[in-house]
């Protein structure tokens, strides 16, 4: 049942980004100056039809939901919204279409740490002259840090991503096993699970740059140094020496069996996290509604996972990270940027698509007006079994989440980090030789494309 | 008379202008989608592979310099030496497996061969994307039927997902596309011999397998170069299939695996379009070489036995 729920997910995935790059063309190509020739193009069908037309590109799992929300109450815009994959496909779509010149969406979901890679390029418009003082109150000031760039504002907050751990109770109960509390606990119990015959107790992936980035900071790296008041420096630090001992630290859980090396997001890894392959995914607030999404902890696996906070390396100085984390920012290429803006503040906004995002664990909201609510902090979380993950683990994660500096070559980084991580689990580098030529790489990279690296 | 000669001549001038428009008439459609968008994206992305654009100071012109970064980019030149490696070994080995097929299929006549010839040529119908992903289930090691194999005897099943093994995973792929489309092609050309040919061979004692090996393999040869030399081309333009498995297997399959997708990476991921370009104009200059070369090898013999 499970597998073919799977392999159904995965194909109806696969053949939805086919779809969607298709559609993606299309609207790119509709020079739409009318405003509403493209709506036969949208996955939604826009109620209002005489009303002018905002395109947007996002991929949040409810997305259908809050578009539906937003066009039903709002009288002076609508939404046409396309899903043209999740990501970097997204993301590959729109550098296309920024070096075209044309194609574009009006408002876009990015995640926080391209904000910089898109502004630098400037094809994304400051917002703050439309509306943003009206709408400040409602986020915190380290949710506009993120999307801020100087003092300048690119997007609109909208989900965060705090991590933590998630793990399988009935596989900790099994071999008697607690939460861990620091990472030191985390492989002594991973050791513990594989004597007693256990499956892995996590997963190091080479596709999830991010999260090892995640991982690193929380052991006091700061990779990048940018400020866009002068652009053409940057301060790249990748082969700092946490950086250098948590990426030994994974790769000798996974040389002693301890941890799988699979790709994540994949068919094959959310298989294994269904059925009790990993005791632990080290993730983030959004991942239960990723996972149900595809399938977990649906029917007979209701209940087997329960959250815990993020292991630490000084339990006296604990450190918060976040994996992921997105918002709405309005391109260069939208047609009207005021129209374009008030569709990026007011999606997912209203009350309706809030809770509808939060109840299902979809997005860890950043909007306060959810964040603050007593409904949201005490909430139990249905895939963990009733536990009040917000209350107990999440929101101090957030709260304590002190944000960070991300890279305008954001991709490229990602890309050369994936190939570090890759040949440091199949043994050819240690973790200190992958930081070194990461730092090589990445330094020449940016040196290449004009900067002065510092 | 001279009146006449004239007329004669006038008339056969105004055929001939009516053919030459004809010929143009027909010639026309193609030439244009020919010219817009065959020939005009060459000469922008070469015009394109001459210029560097910077995140940081912009556009400059640069004449060569992409290209000599090209060959001296390790990631362009492993992907090229991945490229002509599996070219070695995957193209020989689906030569094999579709001659084989086709020489079998043309020796046996009966029901199955119809049905047979069908199957073996259905991969090749189904689109490469949806192969890559089919195929990519089939390697999985907890859906895979492999892994059921192996669960019997209670082994690990390989991962040709993995570093190890997926230059094997891929040769698995491109073999199972292709040999049936090469197979139909040489069936064909097997069917056009004259069988008066195999009589005389039989009369003058030959065997079967003489047959195949010293009559029918001769006559085909330039069928064989030919699809050898597609296979060539579209071996070094490797894309599709590793491009899907990338989305199951990020950390063996990197942007760079092959130049195609390092050419793509860069323009569409990396916006550096014009990288991009000269990388494509790269390979093509390693393609047109290999097909150089191995036609200028298979020139003078016209057979490989």
């Amino acid at each position: 049942m499970t597998k073919n729920r799977i392999i159904a997910a995965a194909l109806l995935a696969t053949t939805s980004a086919l779809a969607a790059c298709s559609s993606g063309q299309q609207a790119g190509s509709a020079g739409n100056p009318s405003g509403n020739a493209v709506a036969s193009n949208c996955t939604n069908t826009i109620p209002k039809k005489n009303l002018p037309v905002v395109t947007m590109w996002g991929w949040y799992p409810n997305t259908q939901l809050v578009v539906d929300n937003f066009n039903k109450q709002n009288g002076e815009v609508q939404v046409c919204w396309t899903n043209v994959g999740q990501g970097g496909d997204e993301y590959d779509k729109f550098q296309t279409a920024i070096s075209a010149g044309t194609g574009a969406p009006d408002v876009i979901m990015i995640e926080m740490d391209r904000i910089p890679t898109f502004q630098i390029q400037k094809s994304l418009v400051d917002i703050k002259q439309y509306g943003y003082d009206r709408v400040k109150a409602d986020y915190s000031e380290g949710a506009w840090k993120d999307v801020s760039v100087g003092q300048a504002v690119y997007g609109v907050p909208v989900d965060g991503g705090p991590m933590a751990m998630i793990y399988r109770k009935d596989l900790f109960e099994k071999y008697d096993i607690k939460p861990p509390k620091t990472w030191d606990e985390y492989e002594q119990a991973a050791q513990k699970m594989k004597d007693a015959g256990g499956p892995h107790f996590g997963d190091f992936a080479a596709n999830v740059s991010a999260l090892t980035m995640a991982l690193q900071i929380q052991k006091g790296a700061s990779p990048f140094a940018y400020d866009p008041a002068q652009p053409e420096k940057v301060g790249v630090k990748l082969n700092d020496q946490g950086s250098k001992d948590v990426l030994d630290y994974w790769a000798r859980l996974a040389k002693k069996g301890l941890v799988g090396t699979e790709d994540q997001f994949t068919p094959e890894y959310i298989s294994g996290v269904i059925n009790g392959k990993y005791a632990t995914y080290i993730s983030a607030a959004w991942a239960p509604g990723y996972l149900t999404g595809a399938g977990v902890g649906k029917g007979k696996d209701t209940g087997k996972f329960a959250v815990a906070p993020l292991p630490q390396w000084d339990p006296a100085n604990p450190v918060q990270v976040n994996w992921g984390g997105s918002a709405f920012s309005v391109t260069s290429q939208a047609k009207n940027p005021e129209l374009a803006a008030k569709v990026a503040y007011g999606l997912y906004a209203d009350k309706e698509s809030l809770t509808d995002g939060w109840t299902n664990q979809i997005i860890f909201p950043l909007n306060l007006k959810a964040l603050n609510s007593p409904e949201f902090v005490n909430l139990k979380v249905a895939f963990f079994d009733g536990q009040q993950a917000n209350k107990e683990v999440y929101v101090p994660a957030a709260n304590a989440y002190k944000g960070m500096t991300y890279s305008p070559f954001g991709q490229y980084y990602f890309d050369a980090l994936t190939k570090q991580v890759s040949a440091l689990i199949e043994g050819s580098v240690t973790g200190a030789q992958a930081a070194d030529r990461l730092q090589e790489d990445v330094v020449k990279y940016a040196k290449e494309q004009g900067f002065t690296v510092q | 008379m001279s009146s006449t000669q004239e007329k004669t001549h006038k008339i056969r001038g105004k055929v001939r202008l009516r053919e030459h428009l004809m010929g143009w008439l027909f010639v026309g459609p193609f030439g244009i989608v020919f010219l817009a968008l065959l020939i005009a994206p060459l000469g922008y992305a070469l015009y394109l592979s001459l210029f560097q654009k910077k995140l940081i100071g912009g556009t400059s012109f640069v004449f060569l310099d992409n290209y000599v970064k090209a060959f001296t980019d390790p990631s362009f030149l492993s992907g090229s030496w991945f490229v002509i490696r599996f070219s070695l070994v995957s193209i020989p080995l689906q030569i094999i497996v579709a001659l084989a097929m086709a020489l079998i299929l043309d020796a046996v006549t009966s029901l199955f061969t119809r049905f047979a010839r069908l199957m073996i040529f259905l991969p090749y119908a189904i689109p490469t994307v949806i192969g890559a992903v089919m195929w990519g289930f089939l390697y999985s090691k907890s859906f895979g039927p492999l892994a059921d194999v192996f669960d019997w005897f209670g082994a690990t099943p390989p991962d040709f997902l993995s570093t190890n093994l997926i230059f094997y995973g891929l040769v698995n792929v491109v073999t199972w596309q292709w040999a049936g489309y090469y197979m139909i092609i040489l069936y064909a050309a097997l069917q056009g011999i004259d069988p008066a040919l195999y009589e005389a061979a039989r009369m003058d004692g030959a065997g079967k397998w003489q047959i195949a090996l010293r009559i029918k393999i001769p006559l085909i040869t330039p069928a064989l170069v030919l699809i050898l030399v597609f296979s060539l081309i579209g071996t070094l333009q490797f894309f599709n299939e590793p491009q899907i498995l990338r989305s199951l297997a990020a950390g063996t399959i990197g942007p760079d695996f092959t130049p195609n997708m390092y050419a793509y990476q860069q323009a569409f991921a990396l916006a550096n379009f014009n990288y991009g370009s000269a990388i494509s104009f790269a390979l093509g200059g390693i393609v047109f070489v290999g097909v150089y070369a191995f036609l200028f090898f298979t020139r003078k013999r016209r057979s490989f036995l």
